[in-house]
């Protein structure tokens, strides 16, 4: 386990870098980023067991980032991990760089599956997961799904799939900050109460503040202890989370932050420059 | 002449590879249909059902190939191709992943099940995704070859096979099947017709025919749509007086465009075509169905007749 002040500057890092990716590519989704910032943290500098160095390790524990749009918080956190430099986050976004507007696997050192279009993640999660059960393999599969994507009916058939062959190597992380693209998701279409939702599909089910590393950590050691179902973890988030301006606000949904808010957002969470 | 579907060749293809590849196989609570369900009861380790939930299914067929395993995910055309066409596209192709999509039920011949069922539009859906290639074998025969040439390509493969018992013709001993390359099956002046799946047989029965006429009808079975076999194409633009297409297909994005494609480059025409004229099926037996929507070698011999005129 790493320091808290170690973990609070990663995850610091990984936000500026979310401001500076969205900033330089005008574009992009900045809210559901920040607000899976510490989730990422904890994952990357804690729990899986990953090699920068040798990104496509066989036994490595794999990681699906349902909510594909939010890719600038993988790529910040790929790059503070050392997959690769962090200069590329200037290039994301751009013509003939590897940092896609969306996880490309093919393209990004660490990425272990495009994602982008909503719903998908949990079915192919489950795939990973059933490979490690048919091979009698150890590694772990996590997925972050948004809590508007948990509308796409793809999810709870991937629900269903998940606990039918007891996939307890699979944790599915519901990133809760309560806002889609058109407003509050309980407006919008409400999946509440998402808890129960996933406990009636089979899963252990564990509800945190997705902020509190204690309480990422404590979950995710909880989760490795239950047998024969996979857990969900549904972390209660805030959208634009460490960026006093964008908290709680959807129109920082998929809208980039031009110079004076890119240099203040940082200077917020890091006091660094753009 | 021994009668069999191409989905009973693919079930059995499966299990007779088993020993020489390993793959897994999934349905979406069709294996009786698809005929996965020989494979099923002897390699159930392989073997995972799904349940009614074809888009779930594809996923999860991504993220087996993405740890490195071959995945055959089956299912009716419809679903496979229709329903879950976007996870096709980006989970399996975007990815370039090692899954055969292996869509059974394939086109109007499929029969009584009618319109909802018959997928007239799956070879043009899946031919439209870049990395996607596609195979429609033309009898029993051909789909274990088929299946046998989709594991050994890397990535992506759709593989269209049809509900009836149809006639195992591919049966000569020097029959091979070669990924992306057309057999020729007959050679012929006037015309030549370039078929897939069901209609090759057909095409035959209406060369043997008009021989008798003195009309000599060549017949290329193109079992691999996409890639192409743009030589075969060539040969039998410059070889023959006239081409002609035949498939059990919508006439838009099938085998007539793929073929249309490459005569385009070359500078050349298609003749005529048997084809779905764009409309949806309706239920009827097979013969029914045949006559009603010109599938038959009876409908090939009188548009053949016609351009002889």
């Amino acid at each position: 386990m790493l320091a808290k002040e170690q973990l609070t500057q990663h995850a610091a890092n990984i936000r500026a870098n979310i401001i500076r990716g969205t900033h330089y590519a005008a574009s992009g989704h900045p809210g559901g980023s920040l607000s899976i910032a510490d989730i990422m943290t904890v994952l990357y500098f804690e729990e899986m067991n990953v090699d920068p160095k040798n990104p496509k390790m066989e036994d490595r524990d794999r990681f699906v980032l349902s909510k594909g749009h939010t890719a600038p918080a993988l790529y910040a956190t790929l790059a503070e991990k050392g997959f690769f430099s962090s200069d590329e986050i200037f290039n994301l976004r751009k013509l003939g760089h590897i940092l896609q507007g969306h996880p490309d696997m093919k393209k990004i050192p660490g990425v272990d599956m495009s994602s982008g279009s909503l719903g998908q993640g949990l079915s192919i999660a489950n795939g990973m997961a059933l490979y490690a059960k048919a091979n009698n393999k150890s590694y772990r599969v996590y997925t972050v799904i948004g809590d508007g994507e948990i509308q796409e009916g793809q999810i709870w058939e991937a629900a269903m799939s998940a606990a039918h062959y007891k996939l307890d190597n699979l944790v599915a992380i519901v990133d809760n900050n309560n806002l889609q693209i058109d407003g509050e998701i309980g407006t919008v279409m409400s999946p509440y109460p998402i808890d129960e939702k996933f406990q009636a599909f089979g899963f252990h089910v564990i509800n945190i503040d997705g902020h509190n590393f204690e309480e990422i950590e404590h979950a995710l050691a909880e989760a490795k202890t239950v047998k024969g179902k996979p857990t969900a973890i549904i972390a209660k988030t805030v959208k634009g989370k460490g960026v006093s301006f964008m908290e709680n606000l959807a129109k920082w949904h998929g809208t980039a932050p031009n110079r004076e808010q890119a240099e203040q957002a940082i200077m917020e969470l890091t006091g660094g420059s753009l | 002449m021994e009668k069999l579907s191409t989905r009973a060749g693919y079930g059995k293809a499966l299990v007779e590879l088993a020993e020489k590849y390993h793959y897994y196989v999934l349905d979406a609570d069709l294996a009786e249909a698809t005929k996965t369900i020989d494979f099923s009861k002897k390699y159930p380790e392989r073997f995972f059902d799904m349940g009614i939930a074809e888009s779930d299914m594809m996923g999860t067929a991504a993220g087996l190939a993405s740890c490195g395993a071959t995945v055959f995910a089956s299912t009716f055309a419809i679903f496979a191709a229709g329903r879950a066409y976007e996870q096709v596209r980006n989970a399996i192709c975007y990815n370039n992943l090692n899954v055969k999509v292996a869509g059974t039920h394939g086109g109007i011949l499929i029969g009584e099940d009618g319109g909802s069922h018959q997928a007239i539009e799956d070879v043009s859906l899946m031919r439209t995704i870049p990395n996607m290639k596609v195979l429609v074998p033309s009898d029993a025969v051909e789909a274990k070859y088929a299946v046998e040439a989709a594991i050994n390509e890397p990535g992506p493969v759709y593989l269209r096979f049809g509900r009836y018992d149809v006639p195992v013709f591919n049966t000569n001993e020097d029959y091979s099947f070669t990924f992306g390359k057309a057999n020729v099956l007959k050679k012929g002046s006037d015309v030549t017709v370039i078929a897939m799946g069901d209609m090759v047989y057909e095409a035959l029965v209406a060369s043997e025919e008009l021989e008798k006429e003195g009309i000599s009808v060549g017949v290329v079975n193109m079992h691999t749509v996409k890639p192409i076999d743009k030589d075969a194409i060539k040969i039998a633009l410059e070889s023959s007086g006239h081409i002609i297409t035949a498939e059990d297909h919508n006439v838009f994005g099938g085998l007539y465009s793929a073929v249309a494609e490459v005569v385009a480059e070359f500078g050349g025409k298609i003749s005529d075509r048997i084809a779905v004229e764009d409309r949806f099926g309706q239920s009827g037996n097979r013969p029914d169905l045949q006559k009603e929507y010109g599938l038959t070698a009876e409908n090939i011999i009188a548009k053949i007749r016609n351009l002889m005129k």
